[in-house]
């Protein structure tokens, strides 16, 4: 169950270029000579009578040669940022609100366990509104957030566009964090609690010196699902509530120039790609650093 | 003579009054001298790993009382008067060997240096000392079992408790372990109650051998070894060792029949 520590090789890096170059190949060759072969690039294909074949034209399926020119032009005709830097600019900052929602996620999902392996009550209470609160859909409740938190000030502080999708974000991403924590705070072995008890530790010793560092394994399988919640969460409420200089709102934005530049959203596309890879790079390290000192595992 | 612990009259019963109620231990009474090396050996069931919690102050006697230096149970675990090692070592695995040797202390609030010096002085006495930065998972069962051992005596407890600690072991590494702790417990001077399913181990180790029986858990004789203290591997091969094996083995033979005639040995 614990995780597998990954010595730092190079074939998992490989491997993704690889499956990427794979992916792009497929696509150039469907609408360059497959498609045109099956007739789809005026109509969509029909397989035993269902549309299902998507159209193979510059409209539907841009080259990704086409794509990748896209990143060289101006972002708007005579602009003098290229689509490069808006989507750099656009990736990194929804990064930092992701990694924000993600450390938000992270303190009230560990703060919720905690309560929840101190109190059985509280777990017995508390659980069933955890598993209620993932099925509410985050489209729903992003422009909510905007309504009330424009209610909301203090100290000086006034609800943004951005405090919306760093809550939704958290608010994702807190869920599988609560449940990894949980399940790792009462992992330890009865005797090793037998034995905190023996020494007449309070709770909070025991925490701080088993439960907590017994739950490390938990959590780095935790992190990476809630960190692509967080992401996820993120950019979704980038489009919902219309947070401007987030890659999400790109996607929107050029969408709308998708008979002029139909290639140009796939420029924001590959930036969420590469949000989502950078996300998973940082918890990585995260990862690495927190059970350097661990026993390696193999996965059985 | 001063009393390490003192067990009077004990009933445990788990499960009172619902019908998968379990008498653990009826009427246990039992003395343990200050200094003194007492095993605890019987059938699976007889109560001996109860009985240890309950000196522990871990379960509560349903009837009876205990004293352990004269205080309760829990006053005594408060202090830390005892301290515990069980069948598995259980080290902290994301703690290097000198930490976990520091648990207990650092529970009391000692601080950093003290703590250190603490932990190289029980790596000394356990004759491991360069592998004080070792990992847990770095080190062999034996090795693991010693640093449990060392963590147990790290805050000088006058009494340790075990839980069959060297079940787990092989055999060779199991006989040098007993030597070991007798080495420890003479240059201690500490009291051990332990907890075993092997006769010759409690032989070997002990002043005095409990046996008991199960169905319900209770003492049915002690016996005395009387062995030299100054014991060695010769001693292994005394007379005196196999004619103890042999009474402790009919003892708990005697118990068994007496319980039912049921033989797991």
């Amino acid at each position: 169950m614990k995780g597998v520590k990954r010595k730092g090789s190079l074939r998992p890096l490989i491997f993704g270029v690889l499956a990427l170059a794979l992916l792009l190949a497929a696509w150039e060759s469907y609408r360059n000579w497959i498609g045109p072969w099956l007739g789809t690039e005026r109509e969509v294909g029909k397989v035993l009578g269902f549309k299902l074949l998507p159209r193979a034209n510059d409209l539907a399926m841009p080259s990704v040669f086409d794509m990748g020119r896209e990143f060289g032009k101006p972002q708007v005709r005579g602009s003098s940022t290229s689509v490069f830097q808006a989507v750099a600019e656009g990736t990194f900052n929804s990064l930092k609100l992701a990694v924000a929602a993600l450390v938000l996620g992270t303190i009230v999902g560990i703060g919720a366990a905690i309560l929840m392996a101190r109190f059985k009550v509280v777990q017995r209470g508390l659980m069933p509104y955890l598993v209620i609160s993932q099925t509410i859909p985050l489209i729903a409740l992003a422009p909510l957030t905007v309504t009330w938190g424009g209610e909301i000030s203090f100290f000086g502080f006034e609800w943004q566009k951005w405090t919306s999708a760093l809550v939704l974000g958290a608010f994702l991403s807190f869920f599988p964090i609560a449940v990894g924590a949980l399940r790792g705070f009462n992992s330890p072995d009865p005797a090793a609690l037998e034995l905190m008890d023996s020494y007449a530790s309070s709770w909070w010793s025991t925490w701080r010196k088993l439960r907590l560092p017994a739950a490390v394994p938990y959590l780095a399988p935790a992190m990476r699902l809630a960190g692509s919640a967080a992401v996820f969460g993120v950019v979704v409420s980038e489009l919902s509530v219309g947070l401007t200089n987030g890659v999400g709102y790109l996607i929107l934005s050029y969408m709308q120039e998708g008979t002029s530049r139909p290639a140009k959203v796939f420029t924001a596309v590959a930036g969420t790609i590469v949000l989502g890879l950078l996300m998973a790079a940082i918890i990585n390290a995260v990862d690495r650093y927190l059970t350097r000192n661990r026993p390696q595992e193999e996965l059985s | 003579m001063t009393l390490a612990v003192n067990v009077t009259a004990v009933d445990k019963v788990f499960n009172a009054g619902r019908p998968n109620q379990v008498d653990a231990l009826t009427d246990v009474g039992l003395q343990v001298t200050a200094g003194e090396f007492i095993s605890l050996i019987g059938p699976s069931g007889c109560g001996k790993s109860t009985l240890l919690r309950l000196i522990a102050d871990l379960l509560q006697p349903t009837a009876g009382t205990i004293e352990v230096n004269g205080k309760s149970p829990r006053q005594a675990r408060l202090d830390q008067d005892y301290g515990m090692a069980f069948q598995q070592a259980g080290l902290f695995e994301w703690r290097s060997v000198t930490k976990n040797i520091e648990l207990p202390l650092e529970l009391k609030g000692w601080d950093k240096a003290k703590r250190h010096d603490r932990a190289l002085e029980m790596l000394e006495l356990v004759k491991l000392p360069d592998r004080a930065n070792a990992m847990p998972w770095q080190l062999s069962g034996g090795q693991q079992q010693r640093i449990a051992i060392a963590r147990a005596l790290a805050a000088h407890p006058s009494l340790l408790l075990m839980d069959e600690p060297f079940g787990a072991l092989d055999e060779m590494t199991r006989e040098h372990m007993q030597a070991e702790l007798l080495r420890i417990c003479a240059a201690t001077q500490t009291t051990v109650v332990f907890v075993t399913h092997s006769i010759p181990e409690a032989v070997y180790l002990s002043d005095r051998v409990v046996v008991m029986s199960a169905g319900p858990g209770r003492i049915t004789s002690i016996i005395p070894v009387g062995l030299d203290r100054s014991r060695d591997e010769g001693t292994r091969e005394a007379k005196r060792f196999y004619d103890k094996i042999t009474e402790v083995r009919e003892a708990l033979r005697g118990s068994e029949v007496g319980a039912g005639g049921r033989d797991d040995r």
